[in-house]
Parts: structure tokens; sequence; C-alpha cells
């Protein structure tokens, strides 16, 4: 496989290998159904609310794919990066444990927990590592943390035969599988977290892939998307990115939509409305009637991110560290419906999923073409919700102490 | 045309005697000399030997009673040797000279874009009706930055969320349609050609090209959608000229002669031609192979800076024909500072050209778009430049495919020409040319009325800017940058392995 230049982060031992044992041979393309809520103040909510939302969904999926993303459900170690692994078989896992032992420091890692539910079975084995990065290893690769992280997860994605990493932020974690999303929220045991911001998502492929890690949401850092619709300018969305060096390997086309939203906002720095506004550019018909300014921006926008205007039907929440963003396509191709009620935003495909877990908002409307819908938790409220989750600060220092003394550091 | 002892003539001329009105309109619409008129009899009289089937005559008889056959002079079939590989040893074994020919490689070589096909949306997304939904075509030409700069405004109202852009741009051109004019030299085409593209391109929001002949005064006021190209022999080039254009090209190569300088015969250069150029009236002008100041990359480099000096860093464009490195050369050209880069297939046309070079030099324009495209990416600079795609675009599914292939845009030259009344008898560098495009003679040059052939062109461009938009929305995207290098559109049929990988495209079935 050949490497793009700008990648010089963490190798694998591993050489190339085939797809995913059960993976599709072929993209997938599919329909779904999909909800987000958050909490502005960054008071925490039971993953409960998010599973009854998707479950009044039922019918937009066919059980072939159901996850949850949620955020600051990892308030005593909220500094590390979570990563949620899944293996075909104990080989993988060793190969990649070797991986993540070679190239981070392992603060804790144990298995995912997990209740036996009628109608999910073949599910992989599921693990959860709580890393941190030593600071010679940043200076020996001159890269960022964050940086580091993505090189890292696109090694063991492309090269670990049997791994996939299904999310790998600081305080959020991904749980997805194949089954309808209630049956996978219960199966992870969701409702037993509690996170300021929630997504979920429930998948009707047009194929039968029946791969784990081809649910929503598909995540990379503190980025997740859940995503109803099809890109249709993944070709060139993909071969823009590769220039980037992410690399594609997953056959479905909200992986671009993840990356996307990373090289954007995270290594351009643009903020969320003006990279929502790149995705999903409005038309030149009103681009030359804008204000100059305005105008000269979405002109700039259009010269340089063309090849990231996400062409097609779509619907996406993004769930972010700090927030959430819900996104249409440029003609509005898919439905979603925003509602909120004092500082919660509540996202969703059918209002029914909303008055579900909220029967009255204070006020809903439907989100035009184009125009995200941004919620925003202040950094105050979720280091207070942090505070507040039981665990001390003490508490913390002292799993992180411990944790450095008994993983010893392998260069 | 010479007689050549063996060489029987290529067309017979017959002349219908009952429809014949004898007016003799045949006699004066040939630029050919092909009929004289008989006067005793009252009735033109054709030499067949000079006939090149360009149908002037045909399209302008009133009685409609002149045909044009091939010769079915019968020879002994040779799969090997064809009639028109003995008539070349003929024709040279009397001359001893080099065989020139006009317009682009006829010769029956594989045509890739005719083995690839375009997608379309069913069920899982929907085709867009481009009838009812915007279709976006607008693209620019020029070097982007890798990414932008934004800050906040004071006034929150404007902009997007209120920020307003910080990164300096470039300079580049705006095209309404990714459709544009290639190069064709006054002096080669006549003025008539350059006033009706000049026109055409303004009202179409796009570019033509001066081609190497300079700028003619009259052109002026279409100078912002006019591209000045300065080529080897530097015809016509001072500092208003490179000034006057919206951007200026570097002409290397091009796609018809790579390698090749140019050669426009004295009896061309006229008063208003020679004063174009700059050159001496009736004096062959001669353009060198090689830029005699550009022997290797540094030295492309310092010309696309002084020009960039010389015109306020307007976008500069570098032409070059697609040759088998093409990939390093255009990376390197990139590397160099050029803002565009205009590929010149195989295919490409040509006023002049040895017929071993029009026929065997260079490689296809759709493999040289692919790796160019690919390499630029690979290296992390395809936004540094846009890629300009031409040589034998026929139609508008050579420009859907040779953008999804991963060209900004495409140029046209011989279609223009054949929008014009050309009938593609490949006989321009005679400069006899009955339809008045390829000639300097009074009498042919003004039977091109510019206002009607700049409305031909428009309906052209426009008629396949319309045919882009229905394919956009058949694959469910509005804009052109959608489809732009999106090679996942694309699949190959009958084209072999080797061939697909180069290209990034799959076959039919996968």
């Amino acid at each position: 496989m050949s490497r793009s230049p700008h990648l010089r982060g963490p190798r694998s031992e591993f050489a190339p290998r085939p797809k995913y044992r059960e993976e599709s041979e072929h993209r997938i393309l599919g329909n779904c159904g999909l909800m987000g809520v958050c909490d502005e103040s960054g008071t925490r909510m039971s993953g409960e609310l998010a599973l009854r939302s998707m479950a009044s969904m039922h019918d937009r999926g066919n059980g072939l794919g159901g996850g949850f993303a949620g955020y600051g459900i990892y308030p005593e170690l909220p500094h590390l990066f979570c990563f949620h692994l899944m293996y075909n078989d104990e080989t993988a896992r060793d190969d990649t444990e070797y991986y993540l032992k070679k190239h981070f420091r392992v603060v804790m890692d144990e298995p995912i927990p997990t209740k036996s539910i009628r109608g999910i079975e073949n599910e992989p084995i599921l693990w959860r590592y709580f890393l941190d990065i030593a600071e010679e290893r940043l200076q020996e690769t001159q890269l960022t943390a964050e940086d580091y992280v993505v090189h890292a997860v696109m090694d063991v994605n492309t090269h670990v035969d049997g791994a996939f990493v299904a999310s790998s932020g600081k305080n959020m974690g991904a749980f997805k599988g194949v089954g309808f999303p209630e049956e996978i929220g219960e199966f992870f045991r969701v409702d037993e977290y509690m996170g300021w911001t929630w997504t979920g998502h429930g998948r009707f492929p047009t194929n039968t892939p029946g791969w784990w890690g081809g649910a929503h949401p598909f995540t990379l850092l503190d980025y997740s998307i859940v995503h109803n619709g099809e890109i249709s300018s993944y070709g060139i969305n993909r071969r823009y990115l590769e220039m980037f060096g992410y690399q594609c390997s997953l056959q479905t086309d909200t992986e671009v939509v993840t990356y996307l939203f990373d090289l954007m906002l995270r290594r351009h720095g643009l903020p969320v409305e003006v990279a929502c506004k790149a995705l999903a550019s409005p038309f030149w018909k009103d681009i030359d009637l804008m204000p100059e300014e305005q105008g000269k921006l979405y002109t700039a926008l259009r010269m340089v991110y063309g090849p990231a205007l996400l062409n097609g039907p779509f619907a996406v929440v993004l769930g972010m560290e700090d927030g959430m963003v819900a996104l249409n396509d440029r003609i509005k191709l898919r439905p979603l419906v925003a509602a909120r009620d004092g500082d919660i935003v509540y996202v969703a495909s059918e209002e029914s999923a909303i008055r579900e877990i909220c029967p009255h908002p204070e006020k809903s409307w439907m989100p035009l073409a184009g125009e995200p819908v941004i919620a925003r938790v202040s950094e105050k409220g979720r280091r207070k919700a942090i505070s507040r989750s039981g665990a001390s600060a003490g508490q913390r220092r002292a799993a992180q102490r411990s944790s450095d003394s008994t993983v010893p550091a392998v260069s | 045309m010479a007689y050549t002892t063996f060489i029987p003539s290529e067309f017979r001329v017959h002349i219908d005697k009952d429809a014949c009105i004898q007016c003799g309109r045949c006699v004066q619409q040939c630029g050919w000399n092909v009929y004289t008129w008989d006067e005793a009899e009252k009735r033109p009289i054709p030499d067949h030997n000079k006939c090149v089937a360009c149908h002037r005559c045909v399209t302008y008889c009133p009685g409609g009673a002149i045909t044009i056959r091939k010769n079915d002079l019968a020879f002994k079939p040779s799969d090997n040797l064809a009639p028109e590989t003995i008539k070349a040893i003929w024709k040279q074994a009397e001359t001893g000279g080099v065989q020139l020919t006009g317009m682009g490689n006829d010769r029956p070589y594989l045509r890739i874009f005719d083995h690839l096909l375009l997608d379309a949306c069913q069920v899982t997304n929907p085709s867009i009706d481009p009838l009812r939904e915007p279709m976006e075509m607008r693209t620019f030409l020029g070097r982007k930055p890798d990414s932008i700069a934004v800050a906040a405004m004071v006034a929150k109202n404007e902009g997007a969320g209120g920020y307003r852009l910080v990164t300096e741009f470039d300079r580049q051109l705006q095209l309404e349609t990714p459709i544009m004019f290639g190069g064709m030299s006054y002096g080669s085409v006549s003025l008539n050609v350059h006033r009706a593209l000049a026109m055409a391109a303004a009202r179409l929001g796009t570019f033509m090209n001066t081609g190497e002949g300079g700028l003619h005064a009259d052109l002026e006021p279409y100078q912002d959608n006019i591209i000045v190209q300065c080529a080897s022999g530097r015809f016509g080039v001072d500092s208003s000229y490179l000034q006057a254009g919206a951007a200026v090209e570097i002409k290397i190569g091009q796609g018809a002669k790579p390698g090749i300088g140019g050669h426009l015969p004295g009896e061309k250069i006229d008063y208003e031609v020679s004063i174009t150029r700059m050159i001496p009236q009736g004096t062959d002008a001669l353009s060198p192979a090689p830029h005699h100041d550009i022997y290797s990359i540094e030295d492309l480099r310092q010309l696309i800076y002084a020009l960039k000096e010389a015109t306020g860093y307007k976008p500069i464009s570098v032409k070059i024909a697609c040759v088998h490195n093409v990939a390093a050369i255009a990376s390197g050209v990139v590397r160099a500072g050029a803002d565009i880069i205009y590929l010149d297939g195989f295919r490409g046309g040509t006023g002049a050209s040895p017929t071993i070079i029009r026929d065997h030099v260079g490689i296809p324009l759709e493999i040289a778009i692919a790796t160019v495209d690919q390499r630029l990416r690979d290296e992390g600079i395809r936004n540094r430049a846009s890629i300009v795609a031409a040589g034998s675009i026929r139609g508008s599914a050579d420009v859907a495919k040779a953008i999804a292939l991963g060209a900004d845009a495409c140029a046209i030259g011989t279609a223009a020409l054949v929008a014009m009344g050309c009938h593609v008898c490949q006989k321009c560098h005679t400069g006899c040319c009955s339809w008045g495009i390829t000639t300097q003679r009074a009498e042919l040059t003004r039977r091109l009325d510019p206002e009607w052939a700049a409305s031909q062109l428009v309906n052209l461009v426009t008629a396949w800017t319309h045919e882009i938009a229905e394919v956009l929305g058949a694959l469910g995207v509005n804009a052109i940058e959608s489809l732009r290098g999106s090679r996942e559109r694309l699949r190959g049929l009958g084209l072999d392995k080797t061939t697909l990988d180069i290209l990034g495209v799959k076959p039919a079935g996968l």
C-alpha cells in the first residue's frame, strides 16, 4: 500500500491485509434514521434517552446496523484517548495490543461491558483502552498528539488483520454493531452511561454487510458522524482526503464526512459554521448577491474546498468535544428536524423521535438546506460536569499515576 | 497541389449536367482552383487532382449538382501496404520531402474516451432535474492555497456566522462553463476567426487563446476574455501584449507536434499579420523547436516569474504536449510556478505539422490527465495548479469524462473551427481554405462573417454546457466540482487492466 508522504506517524509492523473477515467487497449504499441530543449547559443525560428516541424510528432501519456515540461518558479519565476496539479473534487483539503498547502508554484497558440480548449474535471481541502518549514520541515524530492518534487509527484500521478502531476520542465513545439500534444500545448497556451529547443511528443498508465496524457512528478523535443518505461526490471527496494522508478503506461514504470535518475543523482550524458552508455550500446565484465580504469568503471556500463539497442527499449529525452539529445537503434531500427545550437541543430524522423524549419542546423547526444546527457545550459546563461526576480530581490523578508505574513504556 | 506521376486523384468530382444551371459559382467558391470555366461549352470543368473534399462547392451549388466521391481506384488488397502507404512512398520518392499535413491525428488508435462510461443514480440516491434545479458550472483556474484562514467580524450579521476571509488569493480565471477555446494563432487562422472566438468567449464568460501570433488591435475590447500566448518565436510579444491578456500562456509544446517548432509560410504573412506578429511582410515566421531561453526547468521558472512580474501577477499557464513522461514534467512545471497546466493530447490539431510527428509522437490525452492529476495529488500539490485538457475534445461527453478523470476545464480548437464551417479536409497548411478559416487571402477570409461565426460558437458551447448539466443531474450532483476528479463515477469497457490502473478507473461490473 502506498503511503502518503505526509504521514510520519507510528508505523505498523504488519503487512497490508485483506479486508475484514465479514466485510462486504463493495461500497455499501444505505438510508437510515438518526438522532442527536445535546445539553448546552453540560448537564449529563442517560444514554437511555438516545436509545428510546431511536427505538421510535425502528422502521427506518432494517436491523443491519445500529449505534450510539456519547460525550462526557468517561469523566474519571477525561484527558486520555479512549480507543474502542473490535476484534475478529484473539490474534487480532494480540497484534493490536502489541502495536498500542509500542506506541502509547496504556493507562487502563478492559472489556467493554455488554449484556446478552436475543437477536445480537456474532459479536466481535470488544475492548477499550485508555491511552496516553509519551512526550518523547511526539518529539520524535514531530506530530501533535491528535495527528499521532490519527496515524495510529489509520495504521490499525488498514494494517492489522481483523482489528477495527470504533472510536478514539477523549471522554467519548462509540457503541455500534449489527442489529436494531435499540438492541445494540441494550447490548452495550448504553443506558448506564451519562453524557452531555448523544447521537444515535439505525441503518438500512441496501445490501447485507453484517459487519460491526460498518455501523454508524464513524469516528476519528472526538469527531463522530451519524449519517443518513448517500454522498454522490464520494469519489472526489475521497481523492481529496488522500492528498492529506487520510486512507479511506471502509467501503462506506460516511467515512469521508468524518475525515472532512477532522481536516477542516482540527487541521485547518476553520470554525464549524464556516466548515459547514464548504461541505454544503450555497449556490453561486446566491453568493453573487451577498454583501462583498461575505461573497468573498464563500467564493474562496468554494474555490479551495470544492473537492470537499458533499454533493448528494444527506443529513448528518456531527458529535464533537464541545457540542453537536446537524447539517443537511444543499438542496435538502433527506429529512432533518430540530427542536430546543431550555438548554437542550434535539435533532432527528423524524419529529416523533424528538417528541418521544421531549413531548413539548419550546420550539421545533425544519432546518433549511445547508443551514447547520449548532449546539455548543461551554468549557465551563463540561468542567463542572466532570467534577460533579463523582470521581474527584485526586482519584483521577491517582488512577493515572498508578497506571503510569505499572505499564512500562515501550519504545 | 503538385502533380505526382503515379498518384491518382484522391477524389472524383461529379457534376450532374441536368442539374447544373451553369452559374459558375463553383468556380468562384473553390479555393483550390479545381474548376475552370469552359467558355465554349458554358460549363465548369473539374480537375479531380486538386479536389480536397472540403465541400465548399457542394454546399454553395444552387442546383445541388455536385457530388464528391472517393476515387475508388482498386489497388491489390493489402492490410499492410494500404493504398495510402503506397501513395506516400510515391510522393516522397518523387519529391524527396517531408510530408506535411493539417488538423489532428486521424489514424485509428484506441480512443479511450469511447471506452469510458459515466454513472447515474438509481433508487438509493435521487437524480436531479437540471431543468428545475440549478446546475453549477463555474470554474476557477489558477493557484489555490491548501486551506483558508478566517477571522471573526466585528459586525456579526455578515459572513458565515460572522467570519471574513483573511487569506490572500492569487489571481484566478473565472469561467462560467468548463469549456474554453484553445490557442490558434492569427496567421494560421484568419482575423475573422479570431474576432469570432473573442466575441464568443466574452458572451460565454470563458476565454479564447491568441496562439503564438500576437493580438490584433481589433481584439482589444475583448481582452478580459483573452489568454495571450508567449511561444518560442515570441511573435507579437511586448509588454502591452502581455498586459492586455487576462492570463499569459507559455507554449512549450503542442499535441500535434511535440518537440517541433512552427513554420508559417511567407505567403500567409500579409500586412496585418506582419504588424501583429511584429515581423516583416512576406517573410516566413519560424518558431524554434525549443524556447532558446528555456533549456531546463529552472529556466522555465525564470520565464514564469518574469511574466508574472511583467503582468502584475496574472495567472501563468504552461502548455505542454502529452509525451511519455508527462506526469513528471507536469509536476516540475507546477513546482516552477505555473498556475495552470495545459495538457495537449496526441490527437490535438495543428495548422501544419510533419505527418510523421503528428501521427506517431505523444500519448493519449486521457492517460495524461489521469497520470498528471494523480501525480500532483501524490505530491500534495494538486491545488497549486489547474489542469486544462485539450487535444480532440469532440463533444460534451469528452468534456465530462476528461473532468471526471481530473481536468479542471477543457479547451477546444478543431471543434470550434468545425462550428464555423470547417469540413476537416486537413489542408490548413496550404492557406487555400475555401471556408475562409485557415487562410489570409482576402477573397476567402471575407467569407466568414465573425458575427455569424460567434453565434455558432456560442450555440455550440451552450449546447455542450446543457448536456454536461444533464450528466451532472443524472449523477445526482449539482456542481461541476463534484464530478471533477471523481473517477468513481467512470467505468471502463474493453480496456486492458494496465490501462484501467493507469486511469484509476474500475472496469464495468465492479
